[in-house]
C-alpha cells in the first residue's frame, strides 16, 4: 500500500475537500494504483540531475512599478456568490 | 461547397471577391450548429446575436484591411479561455455562472484581427481529461462516429471543426489536449512552443505546461491563426519576447534537405497496427517528397506519463486552490464556518477527475513526499527535455503517432483513470519539453475513424512543423474528407 485511507483523509483536509465514505474508498484504491505506477521513475538514477521547473530560459520578468487603472470594483464583485457594494461576504470568522 | 465547410483562407478569398458575406456564412454555421448540436454537443454556449451583429458590421466595413486577417471569419473558442461578458465555465460546475470581466489576450487578438466569436466549446473539466467525458455538462461526441469520444481536453473545439460547426477554433494543450482530439477528429491541431502564445486569460491548469493553439480544417489555417495569436505579452511573464516569423512563408518550402527523426520508442507494443500502418505510410510520403528519414532514440519516453501525472496535478492542486466560494464560482450555503464553506463549495463544485488530481497533487507536494515524487519528476523532466535537444542535433523534426489508438468508445475507460492517463503516452513528452507539436490527418481505421500524424520541432521552430505538415497534407486527401453526419 502506497497510501492508506487515513492518509487520504489527511490529504483531503489539506486540499480543502470533503469526501464521502464511498469516494474515500475509491480514491484510496485509485491513488494506490497511480502511485504504484509512479514508482517507475525510481528505475532512473537522477543523482545530480537539475530539476526543470521551467522549459524556456527566462529570467525574472520585471515591469515598471506604476499605478495603472484596475477593474471597477462592481465588475469584480458581480461574480461573487455573496457581496455588498464594496466587499465579498464570507461566513463569520471571529 | 457549403459555406460552413469553408476554411479561413477560402472564406477570406470569397469575402474579398464579394462572392459571399460574413452574415451569410455566420448564419449558415449557426444553422449547421442547431442541426448537429443535439448529436455532437461541441458547444457549451453560443453568442449568436453578438456574432450576427459583428458579421453585418464587417459586411458594411468591407474586407480590404490588411491588419484584419480574420475579418468576417466565424471562430469557436474553448471554454477555458476568458471571453469578456460571455460565460467561461471551464466545463465545471464550480464556474457554471462565471462571466469574465476581461478578455484573454488571445481572445482580444482574435477580435482585433476581425474574428467573430460563435461560442465556447465543450471540454474536460479544467482541461483534465483525454476524452471530454469529464465535462460537467456532458460529453462531446466524435463526429465520425457518435458512439466514440472526440478526444480531450479540447474535444469540443476539435469536434466543432470536424463537424463544420465553425471555420476554425482555439484549444489549449497541457499534455496533448490539442493534438490528441485533433487526431481523433481528423483535423489539424497545433500546440506551439511553451511561451510562444500568451496564457493571460487562459484559466490555469498546470502553468508550466499550458499553451493555447489553433485547431483547424487544414495546415494553412493553423498557420494563419497562429500568426494572429503568437507573440510576447507583457501580461504573461512566461511569454517569450521573440519575434514571430511569417508562418505562411514556411508553407511554400519543400522537403528537400529536411531530415526526419523517427523515434523508435513511439513504435512499441500497444501501438495499434492500423495506426502504425497509417503513420508509416505518411513517413513514406514524406520521403518521396524529398525528406530523409532516420531512426532516432528518445530513451526517456516511457517515463513521460509518470512524470507528467506528478507535475501537472501538483501545479493543478495549487492553481485550483483559488476556487473557494468567495470571489467567484459556486458557494455552498450550509457550511457554518469559513472552513466548512470552503470544503463544501469545492466538493460540490469539482467533478471526480478534478478532485482526484487535486488529491494526487496535494499528496506529492506534501511534507515527506515532495522529494520522492515532485522533485524526482522534475529531474526526469530534465532528462526528457535533454532527449529532444540531443536528437534535434541529428534531425530537424520528429515524426510519430499522436496516440497509440484511434478514438475509443464512450465509457470504455472512465472507470480506470490510469488507463486513461496511459493513452497520453505519445503527447506528454513534447509537453514536458515545451516543444511545438502539430497533429495532421494521415489516415483512417477500417472502422472509419481518423488517425493523426504528430510532427515535433525544436523550441520556437513552429515554421518547420508547419512546413512538414503542409507538404504531407498537400500530397494526401485525408483533410478533405467529411464525417458522415
Amino acid at each position: 500500500m502506497k497510501i492508506t485511507i487515513e492518509e487520504v483523509e489527511h490529504v483531503a483536509r489539506l486540499a480543502r475537500l470533503e469526501i464521502s465514505a464511498e469516494e474515500k474508498g475509491n480514491l484510496t484504491e485509485q491513488m494506490n494504483r497511480i502511485l504504484l505506477y509512479m514508482e517507475k521513475l525510481n528505475e532512473l538514477d537522477t543523482t545530480g540531475v537539475e530539476p526543470t521547473s521551467h522549459v524556456v530560459d527566462l529570467h525574472n520578468a520585471f515591469r515598471v512599478d506604476a499605478v495603472k487603472q484596475s477593474f471597477p470594483r462592481e465588475q469584480i464583485l458581480d461574480n461573487a456568490p455573496e457581496a455588498n457594494e464594496a466587499e465579498f461576504i464570507v461566513p463569520r470568522i471571529i | 461547397m457549403k459555406l460552413y465547410e469553408l476554411t479561413i483562407h477560402e472564406l477570406r478569398r470569397l469575402l474579398a471577391q464579394g462572392e459571399t458575406t460574413a452574415a451569410e456564412v455566420t448564419a449558415s454555421i449557426y444553422e449547421r450548429i442547431k442541426k448537429l448540436e443535439p448529436k455532437v454537443a461541441a458547444y457549451l454556449s453560443l453568442s449568436e446575436e453578438i456574432a450576427m451583429e459583428e458579421a453585418r458590421g464587417w459586411d458594411k466595413r468591407g474586407f480590404g484591411d490588411k491588419t484584419k486577417p480574420l475579418a468576417g471569419v466565424p471562430l469557436a473558442v474553448k471554454d477555458v479561455i476568458c471571453t469578456m461578458g460571455i460565460r467561461t465555465s471551464c466545463g465545471s460546475n464550480i464556474l457554471a455562472n462565471f462571466v469574465p470581466p476581461y478578455d484573454a489576450t488571445v481572445t482580444l487578438k482574435l477580435k482585433q484581427a476581425g474574428g467573430i466569436l460563435l461560442g465556447k466549446t465543450n471540454m474536460d473539466e479544467f482541461a483534465m481529461g483525454s476524452s471530454n467525458e469529464n465535462s460537467a455538462f456532458g460529453p462531446t461526441r466524435n463526429p465520425w462516429n457518435l458512439k466514440y469520444i472526440p478526444g480531450g481536453s479540447s474535444g469540443g473545439s476539435a469536434a466543432a471543426v470536424a463537424a463544420d460547426e465553425c471555420i476554425a477554433a482555439l484549444g489549449s494543450d497541457t499534455g496533448g489536449s490539442i493534438r490528441q482530439p485533433a487526431s481523433h477528429c481528423g483535423v489539424v491541431g497545433f500546440k506551439p512552443t511553451y511561451g510562444r502564445v500568451s496564457r493571460y486569460g487562459l484559466v490555469a491548469f498546470a502553468s508550466s505546461l499550458d499553451q493555447i493553439g489553433p485547431i483547424s480544417k487544414d495546415v494553412t489555417d493553423a498557420a494563419l491563426l497562429l500568426q494572429v495569436i503568437a507573440g510576447y505579452d507583457e501580461r504573461d511573464s512566461t511569454s517569450v519576447p521573440k519575434e514571430v516569423p511569417d508562418y505562411t512563408e514556411s508553407l511554400v518550402q519543400g522537403l528537400k534537405g529536411i531530415t526526419f527523426g523517427i523515434p523508435r520508442e513511439y513504435f512499441v507494443e500497444g501501438l495499434e497496427p492500423e495506426v502504425e500502418k497509417a503513420v508509416r505510410e505518411a513517413i513514406k510520403t514524406l520521403e518521396e517528397l524529398g525528406g530523409k528519414a532516420i531512426e532516432v532514440s528518445l530513451p526517456h519516453t516511457e517515463y513521460g506519463v509518470a512524470a507528467y501525472y506528478i507535475i501537472a496535478p501538483a501545479e493543478a492542486s495549487s492553481n485550483l486552490a483559488r476556487y473557494d466560494g468567495v470571489k467567484y464560482g459556486h458557494r455552498d450555503r450550509e457550511g457554518k464556518t469559513l472552513l466548512e464553506m470552503y470544503r463544501r463549495s469545492r466538493s460540490e463544485g469539482f467533478g471526480a477527475e478534478v478532485k482526484r488530481r487535486i488529491m494526487l497533487g496535494t499528496y506529492v507536494l506534501s511534507a515527506g513526499y515532495y522529494d520522492a515524487y515532485y522533485k524526482k519528476a522534475l529531474q526526469v523532466r530534465t532528462l526528457i527535455r535533454e532527449d529532444f535537444l540531443e536528437v534535434f542535433k541529428k534531425c530537424q523534426v520528429l515524426v510519430a503517432p499522436v496516440a497509440p489508438s484511434a478514438a475509443f468508445s464512450l465509457g470504455s475507460k472512465v472507470d480506470d483513470p490510469l488507463q486513461m492517463y496511459l493513452s497520453d503516452v505519445f503527447t506528454l513528452p513534447a509537453s514536458l519539453a515545451g516543444i511545438p507539436g502539430i497533429s495532421v490527418p494521415c489516415g483512417f481505421t477500417s472502422e472509419g475513424l481518423p488517425i493523426g500524424l504528430q510532427i515535433l520541432a525544436p523550441h520556437f521552430e513552429e515554421g518547420l512543423a508547419l512546413q512538414v505538415a503542409y507538404n504531407l497534407e498537400q500530397n494526401t486527401d485525408f483533410h478533405r474528407r467529411r464525417p458522415p453526419l
